[in-house]
């Protein structure tokens, strides 16, 4: 009799352990996908800024106008990337930091326009935003990380493998750029 | 990191149950050694009734407090863009909900600190030298420092700690104050009373008394100084730079001791206890926080070595201090490794609005053959060249200076030339002490000095005169 009463408490102790890992999984996968949604927020922030930007470079630097489309371009080319795949915004992505971070080389050369107060603090604006997209993606990959351990080690692996829990990618920006090494020749 | 939230809360726990039964035990044997035994309930009931007021007070109220004994301000976004984008990118990284509310103290001496029981309601404060002296890869490094107390609930943890040292010490207190104020009257009062205790339940009590509080101290600092450690490392995990926060903690070491508004209280709750560096009365309160130089050194070492998860950390901590674990082993599960990122800002001068407006005026003053002079007390003057004098006084100390090769007439290449006869045109200055600009009919424009109070000035380019007149 007293046996099976300790049975009957050893199961139920089991199934709610199984219950806490299994809420524990759901609550790390549900984080996952709000870090996702945080990187997009941040980008969105990134787009928001950029046509005034472009406006108040405009105003002093009149004759770049080709650095201006490409800006721009490179804006709509990037929102309407918006919900595709990791690759696409990516691309999208780097590419308008492309053209942004050329937009900026020509500021250089119009002193009155770094030092007017408006383009400083939309300067900061900017590298703020370049910063919170940086952090948002190293938010998403450390939740990334903490979900990817928990389904992959003992016990939670078990409740993972019943209730097919599936593993989460890293968001890894490919730059291309930075890869293809500069060739130098001497002709 | 969640894992050393738990851990918080656990410990939390046991504080909180270990020191109410020390609180417990000294008023219940208080209460006893005065009248035996209903005293010791009497006891008991006191005790408990302190602890929870205290706990209330600093549970709804301890924000406010620390605060406005600080005499921090709380600033807007539009007064300090840098200071809210950095604790926004940390917040961000730190997969936070809400932001904290960011206070600014009005003193030079760098420091910074962070109130909050939880991170919905919490706030961080930073003094106003802090924010002017540190570039941005160094203030995010204090920033995430300040957050990882708010994450880690150290706020929490060491207020209920402190609470509970400040109850037992106030007991302890009042126990010692009592007995030597109201021996004599109190034994001749209680005469017909069951008496004061047992006598081996006095010795219990004053050996308790003594002790307790003690004890309480020590276990305070041993925890505060823990908390630090493991900030450090939680900040760096999220700022993924430790440089930052190491030099950052160089310059703050150098500037804490000047503090104004802090109290034995409050300065450990500073990112460098301000008490540390100058009374020589706070040997036990240096010892909140571990060596600055160690922390330092730890820092730098996790630098060179390129990776910052909680493992890495806890390796060159272990290395520095002997056998001691910091970190949770459930802590130390980052699979991956956290690699170290470049610096975000190269140059080594804060990029403030006001440094670069200084910049460029300095450099439109020199071409417009300006005379820096600068005098001994710290001051650059900027002279005008047709300032017409050759002392001038000094507007900060009052020394008087020689202005080099400056006699009235001269042009801004330095030679002497004739003043064309006859006035051309006047200028009324509006605003003597500021700087104006005043126009030549060839359109060439002066720019008009507030140090200068000259009658009449020269135009380099045409050699007109022009007449300088002063409102009244």
């Amino acid at each position: 009799m007293i046996f099976a009463l300790i049975l009957l408490a050893l199961i139920v102790l089991c199934f709610m352990f199984f219950i806490g890992i299994y809420n524990g999984l759901v609550g790390l996968r549900n984080r996952v996908k709000n870090a996702w949604s945080q990187i997009d927020v941040q980008l969105k922030r990134r787009h928001d800024l950029i046509p005034n930007l472009v406006e108040t470079v405009k105003g002093y630097a009149k004759h770049e106008n080709e650095t201006f489309t490409k800006v721009t371009e490179a804006r709509a080319k990037a929102m309407n990337a918006g919900g595709g795949s990791v690759k696409d915004i990516s691309a999208a992505e780097s590419e308008l930091s492309g053209s942004l971070a050329k937009m900026l080389l020509t500021v250089e050369s119009y002193p009155e326009l770094k030092a007017n107060q408006n383009f400083m603090a939309l300067q900061e604006e900017l590298s703020s935003t370049e910063n919170r997209i940086a952090y948002s993606r190293q938010a998403y990959n450390d939740e990334v990380m903490i979900y990817n351990n928990k389904i992959e080690m003992f016990p939670s692996n078990i409740v993972a493998g019943m209730f097919a829990f599936a593993r989460s990618d890293f968001f890894e920006i490919e730059d291309k750029s930075e890869k293809v090494a500069p060739k130098v020749s001497f002709n | 990191m969640w894992e050393l939230i738990e851990q918080n809360r656990r410990k939390s726990k046991i504080v909180f149950f270990a020191m109410f039964l020390v609180l417990e035990s000294l008023s219940i044997l208080i209460g006893l050694s005065i009248y035996s035994p209903d005293g010791g309930y009497w006891g008991a009931l006191f005790g408990f009734l302190i602890w929870i007021i205290q706990s209330m007070i600093a549970y709804y109220f301890g924000d406010s407090i620390v605060l406005s004994v600080s005499h921090a301000t709380k600033v807007s976004k539009e007064s300090y863009p840098v200071l809210h984008n950095v604790v926004e990118e940390m917040k961000i990284a730190s997969s936070q909900k809400s932001m904290p509310e960011i206070y600014v103290v009005n003193d030079e001496a760098m420091n910074a600190f962070a109130t909050g029981i939880r991170p919905e309601k919490s706030a961080i404060c930073v003094t106003a030298g802090l924010v002017e002296s540190l570039n941005r890869d160094e203030l995010q490094g204090v920033v995430a420092h300040e957050m990882s107390h708010i994450i880690n609930r150290d706020v929490m943890f060491m207020t209920f700690a402190g609470v509970m040292l400040g109850s037992i010490n106030m007991i302890a207190k009042g126990f010692f104050y009592s007995t030597m104020a109201g021996n004599n009257s109190r034994r001749s009062r209680l005469g017909s009373r069951s008496s004061g205790g047992h006598p081996a339940i006095i010795i219990a009590t004053i050996i308790l008394a003594i002790i307790a509080p003690l004890l309480a101290q020590i276990f305070y600092f041993a925890i505060s100084r823990k908390r630090e450690y493991l900030a450090d490392a939680t900040a760096v995990r999220l700022t993924r730079y430790p440089e930052g926060l190491a030099s950052a903690l160089e310059k703050i070491s150098g500037s804490a001791g000047n503090l104004v508004f802090y109290n034995r209280i409050t300065a450990p709750m500073f990112i460098i206890n301000p008490m540390a560096l100058t009374d020589g009365e706070s040997l036990l309160d240096t010892s909140t926080h571990p060596p600055t130089h160690k922390r330092i050194a730890i820092l730098r070492q996790l630098q060179n070595g390129g990776k910052v998860s909680f493992r890495d950390y806890q390796t060159v901590f272990s290395k520095e201090n002997g056998r001691s674990r910091l970190i949770p082993d459930s802590a130390l599960a980052d699979k991956g490794d956290v690699a170290v990122r470049s610096a975000l800002q190269t140059d080594s001068e804060p990029v403030t609005v006001s440094n670069k407006a200084r910049k460029i005026t300095d450099m439109i003053m020199a071409t417009n053959g300006f005379l820096f002079i600068p005098c001994t007390c710290g001051l650059k003057m900027k002279v005008p060249p047709t300032i017409g004098k050759s002392q001038i006084e000094c507007p900060r100390c009052g020394r008087s200076l020689t202005v080099p090769s400056v006699t009235s007439g001269i042009t801004h290449t330095g030679e002497k030339t004739k003043p064309v006869e006859g006035v051309n045109s006047s200028y009324l200055r509006t605003n003597p002490d500021s700087w104006e600009s005043c126009l030549c009919s060839c359109g060439h424009s002066i720019q008009l000095s507030p140090l200068f109070r000259g009658r009449q000035v020269i135009c380099t380019k045409c050699k007109a005169k022009i007449q300088i007149d002063y409102p009244e």
